[in-house]
């Protein structure tokens, strides 16, 4: 097929267009729209803000902070603060390498892993363990239509579905294949000290 | 209180949790009415976003009422029903001053390249979120407002995030009369997208995804054509042919980082975490769209590298045009426009969650199970 310069033959005349969407055209001139231009010229006073930095919230336990800022910023969340071995991860990457690294986020990424590791096993000794089955959701698909809802419809999503159980279950079988051979090992050790003993 | 907590990877349950306090003289507590899980909200979900810590509540998107105000607060009193944007900014700094409220400089000492968002990870500040019966809004002179009489609590709800990212990102596209626009992605943000499209005067409007009920939902909602990629061989080739192989004037990315369509970009990205996003939607948006045309990214992608074709978009001489959307600056011109009666914005809720079941809720959002578009979930005491 040659090279075709007319431009988009399919569309529609914006007369047909007014006619047929509600609203078609409203926001036709860019004066209209809120977002142009990108950048304004507000006062603070505009925004609601009757200061020109925040008051600094209390620093009630020392708050990690990207070293591209000069200073913690006033505002911050207080939700679960480093702890363990993961808040040692997370604090070594937030104090040696600047967001532009890829070191920083990786390290971060591992801290999750491991905080998630570190929470599971908490929760064991706690009055409420993890339960895989009840907080990943799984007991809905008969509710929710699993099957119907997967197959058959041509969805891409079915191709790599099958791992998320695996990514789901993969720590638990680790852990206890770890935990399995701990035991192993320990009771081969106290087996051989017996017969040195005998 | 009760409060969705995360637990690692794809597991979520609802725990009794300290009621939040006010932590600066000019928070606000507001006991949420309804929240809404967001398409975003899975990435956390699946563990992609860097620094998400077991113990954090998700949720960027609710409604409720102020229960208590910090001794600073001038703008808000207790018994107001506000909406909350899911942006939490000083209203003050360098970029507040420029609407750039999406980028404040003072909410987020995690990064400097993200501003600060409710229950969204420690990378955005380390807030704990509103899928909980009661939440700290920070800043309250600044970001909440009063919901107007006249708006239901269902369409306030996806004023805080859902449509005004979708109408920003059709701002982003710097959209002409008569243009072609295609968007990825017909979740909640792409059919928005779609919808504020022709508001700019769009000549054409073609949605893409692989979910049939999601494209019929953009058939009928947002007035558009639709492709379902899964019947193509090659998805860039269908956008050339249906534009005289010229390609679209303006291509939305409404998708981020969990895109389908190339396996091994997905399951890199989404299952081994080891790029920020799948950039399955951008490169295809990069490669659908005309030489000299726009790309507008609403999607969102985490802030590890990802293999994006950006030759492509070099050589094309694109402009490609981003950010996390200023809610606020949308709220005066949208509410206009719900009120023109142009379109409800709760028309693409589909699911409606008791927090208890909240667990429920994220497994069939992220399995896309029971034509799920958009679930909100809804505190006992609400």
């Amino acid at each position: 097929m040659p090279y075709n310069a007319e431009p988009h033959l399919r569309r529609p005349s914006s007369e047909a267009l007014r006619e047929r969407i509600p609203g078609w055209g409203a926001d036709l001139d860019p004066a209209d729209r809120p977002s142009v231009p990108r950048e304004l010229n507000l006062t603070p006073e505009d925004n609601g803000a009757h200061w020109d930095v925040p008051e600094r919230q209390p620093e009630l336990e020392p708050r990690e902070r990207s070293i591209e800022h000069g200073m913690l910023p006033p505002v911050f969340g207080t939700v679960a603060p480093l702890r363990g071995l993961s808040g040692a991860i997370r604090r070594y990457a937030y104090e040696n390498y600047s967001e532009a690294r890829a070191a920083h986020w990786l390290l971060l990424v591992l801290g999750d892993r491991v905080d998630a590791g570190e929470q599971h096993l908490r929760s064991l000794a706690s009055t409420r363990p993890d339960n895989p089955i009840t907080q990943t959701g799984v007991l809905s698909e008969g509710r929710r239509h699993g099957v119907a809802s997967r197959f058959g419809v041509g969805r891409a999503d079915t191709a790599h579905q099958w791992m998320d159980p695996v990514i789901v279950a993969a720590p638990w079988v680790v852990t206890a294949i770890g935990i399995g051979l701990l035991v192993r090992g320990a009771r081969r050790t106290a087996s051989s000290e017996r017969v040195q003993t005998e | 209180m009760r409060a969705m907590v995360y637990r690692g990877p794809y597991k979520v349950r609802v725990e009794e949790k300290d009621r939040p306090r006010i932590e600066h003289p000019n928070d606000a507590i507001v006991r949420v009415t309804a929240a809404a899980i967001c398409g975003s909200d899975l990435h956390l979900y699946h563990g992609m976003i860097p620094d998400t810590r077991v113990g954090m509540t998700f949720g960027h998107e609710f409604v409720g009422e102020v229960v208590e105000v910090g001794p600073s607060v001038e703008r808000l009193k207790v018994g107001d029903r506000v909406m909350v944007p899911f942006n939490i900014y000083c209203g003050s700094c360098y970029f507040c001053v420029r609407g750039l409220f999406s980028n404040c400089h003072n909410v987020n000492p995690n990064a400097t390249a993200v501003g600060g968002i409710y229950g969204y990870s420690h990378t955005s500040g380390g807030y704990d979120g509103g899928q909980a019966e009661y939440v700290r809004v920070p800043l309250a002179d600044v970001g909440p407002s009063v919901i107007p009489d006249w708006l239901d609590e269902r369409d306030a709800v996806l004023l805080t995030d859902a449509l005004p990212t979708g109408y920003f990102g059709a701002q982003l596209g710097d959209i002409a009369e008569g243009d072609t626009v295609v968007v990825f992605g017909a979740g909640p943000v792409g059919l928005f997208a779609a919808r504020s499209a022709w508001l700019m005067g769009a000549g054409r409007v073609i949605v893409v995804d692989h979910l049939e009920y999601r494209l019929e939902k953009a058939r009928d909602f947002a007035h558009a054509e639709t492709v379902n990629f899964t019947e193509l061989d090659d998805v860039v080739v269908e956008m050339k042919r249906t534009t005289d192989w010229l390609g679209a004037d303006v291509v939305i990315d409404a998708v981020g980082a969990e895109a389908d369509g190339n396996f091994l970009q997905h399951v890199t990205s989404a299952k081994f975490k080891l790029q920020g996003g799948s950039p399955v939607a951008l490169n295809w948006a990069i490669d659908s769209v005309r030489k000299g045309g726009t790309v507008s990214v609403v999607g969102a992608y985490g802030p590890i590298f990802s293999a994006v074709k950006f030759g492509d978009a070099m050589n094309k001489g694109l402009t490609i045009r981003t950010n996390q959307c200023p809610v606020k600056r949308q709220w005066p011109r949208l509410l206009e426009h719900i009120r023109a009666g142009y379109f409800k914005p709760s028309d693409i809720i589909t699911h409606e969650i008791p927090l208890e079941h909240i667990t429920e809720g994220y497994h069939m959002f992220s399995a896309k199970l029971d034509n799920c578009i958009k679930p909100i979930v809804v505190p006992s005491a609400a």
